[in-house]
């Protein structure tokens, strides 16, 4: 097969790093090419390349497509030639209809007037093509995300695609909508459209991939072909520059007295009063154990975390919360935070910092009370706190002082857990507490559960990931429609046992 | 940790700062200083040196003080991620009522004082309320606000204007501190300076002023190179002390050579000052930025979001009350029409300042430089006799570039 893409020696540098450093990349025409690599290894900075969001002239090197030289002015211009990016974040106008977002830009019209009936008509085919069983007229708004991903690509699709990019596609998608994602990449593969996949997921680029590249530090490490078997120890291998043995820590707990008791929980949904959305939820967790939720998205694990953490989920909640035997209340977050208990978000970017402030900032500000006297800061106490998570959770940054914005998603998430450390609580619950972050952070946030629960505090750990909670997991509850339907130690746990649980009917 | 160098800083690496990097990062601070500077000479040459006399200048505190009273709680409320335009008709109705209680009831001047503050108070904690517990915008809230008070003083002061007031009262806007010192001595001083009179109690206070921000500059600057924080170059650190200290002695000797301190001066002082401090330095200043910068994460670390908000519009209505009483003390009477459009002044101000319409950036003397920029910028044209059509132009363009600055500076960075 001849090559569609040769991206020669590309180098791109920002004021005082360099992302990208001689990047070779081959893409042959019709293969499915995985593109692997921890976070900020440059992924994103080399399809902004090709994709024209830097512009010509601000790289070095050379770009071959189609056999002629690229020099892509803007994203515009390399949609016209066919190369259609899918960012992780979707980029769909929720208030508008499935048709008007796949034409939007684009619209089917004559002298500015839209022909709707065109319009819905050729979005009708469109989602054919993509397998998505929905009217052309429904709101963005009112599908999932698995299907809202499918309408991205359907409109790729109506804009003649050659060479379809997708950035992380399946990050924020279940198991099932995942395998059918990527079963529709092998159906356009068929049909002669050229993929580029981004991916942290290595099971799945072991699935679809033709040809695997992997970017480490800016720099090509190896083209692995993935048609004679590539093993992911050898992907991950190569995307951390050392050998990875071991995907979790090891751990020795003895979990000791029941420390958090929650009992006939109940929440109910805060605009449609009448919707339960937890029902009659009762569990535990010891002193220095560690404790999974299992379930699918919209199965209710964030909000019964939320709902207990303060009622920051529901408009009436209902049951008991003990701690050590004795009732607490968490009524309000404060209140759950008093009382020891602290709820790490799953959402850091959005529910966990304030990202125009500095580490220092959000480290000290679920606690401030503990940097202050008579309602004035200490600022001198604020720095030496956060230097000293810094150092304990090694977050990569020269000065506390750098606004979190800046740092990468593993960084971000240690900020986030340094936040709720220092307010000493004795449970934590977690809410998928390494999404989006790479391998080697993911360890190293690993570890500080089991430094967690070594100090004899309860962790609570909600997470999508199942090899995760069976690796760090004492126990595993798994939650369907709002209730608890298993409960299995971790010995006994199987991916299949869990999953089965959670999508029994 | 099992693993080094898993992930790095994206962003740029910050070691040892050159002189030009650091220039860029605090474009902002420097630019609104610059531009009030380059504006002051530019008006001092084009009024040939009308804008710099004493009697311009001490005029000029008077008339920018009540925008800048307001600018300070003004900032806090923007700063939580809201806007408060009802603060014009508040101030003026608030005169209204001082009018009505001094001038037609003969109530005392204390009793009118501080009931008009609580009326104020209550006026902010009123919209407060809707905005805080029931989420409606402020901007609609405090929409309605203008108009409401607005047509509040118009029927209190059933159209007409209500003065004078009393000479006690008068004296808050326009009274000015006494001399302490000997008058033998200011004879002497003024003899040497070739002045008709010089007042040394402002002098004095000007000096001292400037040596405290030097003094305060110098252990805020020791202590950021304790804690390895960038820190200004010595040349920058030395020239800006150095052009504020010389402002403010300047200000304070021309000051002394017409009357002295004006009483408004010293409010405005220890009120920039005490809102300073609590925007940088306390838990509740704190918390009020973490609720503008994400109001969820916020409201996820246990603080309560909707007190701090409707702290925020009570505080204001506070402020705006002392501004109205400010004005009327100035004007000496108070008219239906008082602090028309005011609101536009002190919302301008606090953009100029550096403070952002998302909520959680701007800072109290970026508002007080901002509105004393305004305030050169109107007192200067009219010296020049520009007439009102120009000068409404003028302040609307220098408000927008303010914030392209702003923005275009965010972006570079980005």
């Amino acid at each position: 097969m001849r090559a569609l893409l040769e991206m020669q020696s590309i180098s791109k540098s920002f004021p005082g790093v360099k992302a990208l450093d001689h990047v070779d990349l081959t893409v042959r025409e019709g293969e499915i090419h995985a593109i692997c690599g921890e976070n900020g290894a440059g992924k994103s900075t080399l399809m902004k390349v090709l994709s024209g969001v830097y512009p010509a002239g601000t790289y070095e090197g050379e770009i071959l497509y189609d056999g002629e030289p690229a020099r892509f002015r803007d994203i515009r211009d390399s949609e016209e030639k066919g190369i259609i990016i899918i960012h992780q974040e979707l980029a769909l106008v929720p208030q508008l209809s499935i048709a008007e977002n796949i034409f939007l830009g684009n619209e089917r019209s004559s002298r500015g007037v839209v022909n709707w009936h065109e319009t819905n008509r050729r979005t009708e085919e469109l989602l054919a093509k993509v397998g998505l069983k929905e009217a052309p007229t429904t709101r963005v708004d009112n599908i999932g995300v698995g299907k809202q991903q499918l309408v991205e690509i359907a409109k790729a699709l109506s804009k003649q695609v050659k060479l379809l990019i997708l950035d992380e596609p399946t990050s924020a998608l279940q198991e099932n909508d995942s395998r059918k994602l990527l079963d529709l990449m092998l159906e356009l593969k068929s049909q002669g459209v050229t993929c580029i996949l981004i991916s942290h997921k290595l099971g799945e680029v072991r699935y679809v991939a033709d040809t695997i590249t992997v970017i480490r530090d800016g720099s090509t490490v190896s083209t692995l072909d993935s048609a004679n078997g590539v093993s992911e120890d050898r992907i991950v291998r190569d995307m951390v520059g050392r050998d990875m043995t071991q995907r979790f820590p090891e751990h020795d707990r003895k979990p000791g007295n029941v420390l958090l008791e929650v009992d006939g929980w109940n929440a109910w949904h805060p605009e449609h009063a009448e919707r339960r959305v937890i029902r009659d939820v009762s569990f535990n967790v010891r002193a220095g154990e560690v404790v999974g939720i299992a379930g699918l998205v919209g199965s209710g694990r964030t909000e019964l975390a939320m709902s207990i953490f303060g009622r920051s989920y529901g408009r009436n909640v209902s049951g008991s919360v003990r701690l050590r035997g004795k009732p607490i209340d968490v009524s309000s977050v404060d209140k759950a935070i008093e009382a020891g208990i602290s709820y790490v978000t799953e959402d850091r970017k959005t529910l966990g910092l304030v990202l125009d402030e500095t580490i220092r900032f959000n480290t000290t500000l679920a606690n401030l009370k503990a940097v202050s006297a008579g309602g004035v800061l200490n600022r001198n106490e604020e720095t030496r706190t956060a230097e000293n998570y810094r150092d304990a959770l090694a977050i990569r940054t020269p000065s506390v002082f750098q606004k979190t914005v800046n740092l990468s998603g593993g960084n971000q998430q240690k900020v986030v857990l340094a936040k709720w450390l220092y307010t000493a609580p004795e449970v934590l619950i977690l809410d998928e507490p390494t999404r989006g972050i790479d391998v080697g952070a993911k360890y190293e946030i690993y570890s500080i559960i089991n430094d967690l629960a070594e100090q004899g505090k309860g962790v609570v750990m909600i997470s999508s990931e199942m090899p995760e909670l069976i690796g760090m997991c004492d126990r595993i509850y798994v939650m369907n429609r709002g209730s608890l339907v298993g409960e299995l130690p971790a010995a006994d746990a199987t991916q299949e046992r869990i999953m089965s649980l959670m999508v029994n009917e | 940790m099992a693993f080094a160098h898993s992930e790095g800083v994206v962003g740029p690496k910050k070691t040892t700062q050159g002189v030009r990097e650091y220039v860029m990062s605090h474009l902002r601070e420097y630019g609104l200083l610059i531009a009030l500077i380059v504006v002051m000479v530019f008006f001092q040459i084009v009024t040939d040196g009308t804008l710099l006399r004493a009697v311009n200048v001490t005029n000029l505190l008077l008339q920018n003080s009540y925008i800048v009273i307001m600018a300070l709680g003004m900032l806090i409320v923007i700063v939580s991620g809201n806007i408060d335009l009802s603060v014009g008709s508040v101030m003026g109705f608030i005169g209204a009522l001082a009018a009505v209680m001094m001038v037609q009831l003969d109530a005392p001047m204390l009793v009118t004082v501080v009931s008009c503050l609580i009326v104020g108070g209550f006026i902010g904690a009123a919209q407060g309320y809707w905005v805080a517990y029931w989420k409606i915008p402020s901007f609609i809230v405090t929409l309605a606000g203008m108009l409401v008070f607005r047509g509040l003083s118009l029927w209190l002061l059933e159209g007409q204007s209500v003065g004078p007031f009393p000479r006690e009262f008068q004296v808050i806007a326009n009274g000015f501190v006494p001399d302490i010192f000997p008058a033998s001595w200011s004879a002497s001083l003024a003899s040497a300076f070739g002045e008709r009179q010089v007042n040394i109690l402002a002098l004095v206070a000007g000096i001292a002023s400037a040596a405290l921000v030097f003094w305060m500059g110098h252990k805020q600057r020791a202590r950021n190179r304790a804690y390895g924080i960038e820190d200004e170059p010595l040349s920058f650190f030395a020239a800006r002390n150095f052009i504020v200290a010389a402002a403010l002695i300047f200000i304070t000797y021309k000051l002394s050579t017409f009357r002295g301190l004006p009483n408004v001066l010293i409010t405005m002082g220890i009120l920039t000052v005490i809102y300073t401090f609590i925007t940088s330095s306390t838990v509740i200043g704190r918390r009020i930025y973490a609720l503008g910068g994400n109001e969820k994460a916020a409201k996820l670390s246990g603080i309560k979001t909707e007190r701090l908000t409707f702290l925020a519009f009570t505080n204001m209505g506070v402020l705006a009350a002392a501004a109205g009483l400010v004005f009327a003390a100035r004007l000496n009477t108070a008219t239906p029409k008082a602090g028309f459009a005011l609101e536009l002044d002190v919302i301008a101000a606090v953009f100029i300042g550096g403070a952002s319409m998302s909520g959680g950036v701007g800072t109290i003397i970026g508002a007080v430089v901002g509105a004393f920029l305004m305030g050169v910028l109107n007192n200067g044209m009219s010296i020049m006799g520009i007439g009102i059509d120009y000068q409404q132009m003028i302040k609307g363009l220098v408000l927008l570039a303010a914030v392209v600055f702003d923005v275009y500076n965010k972006q570079k960075q980005g």
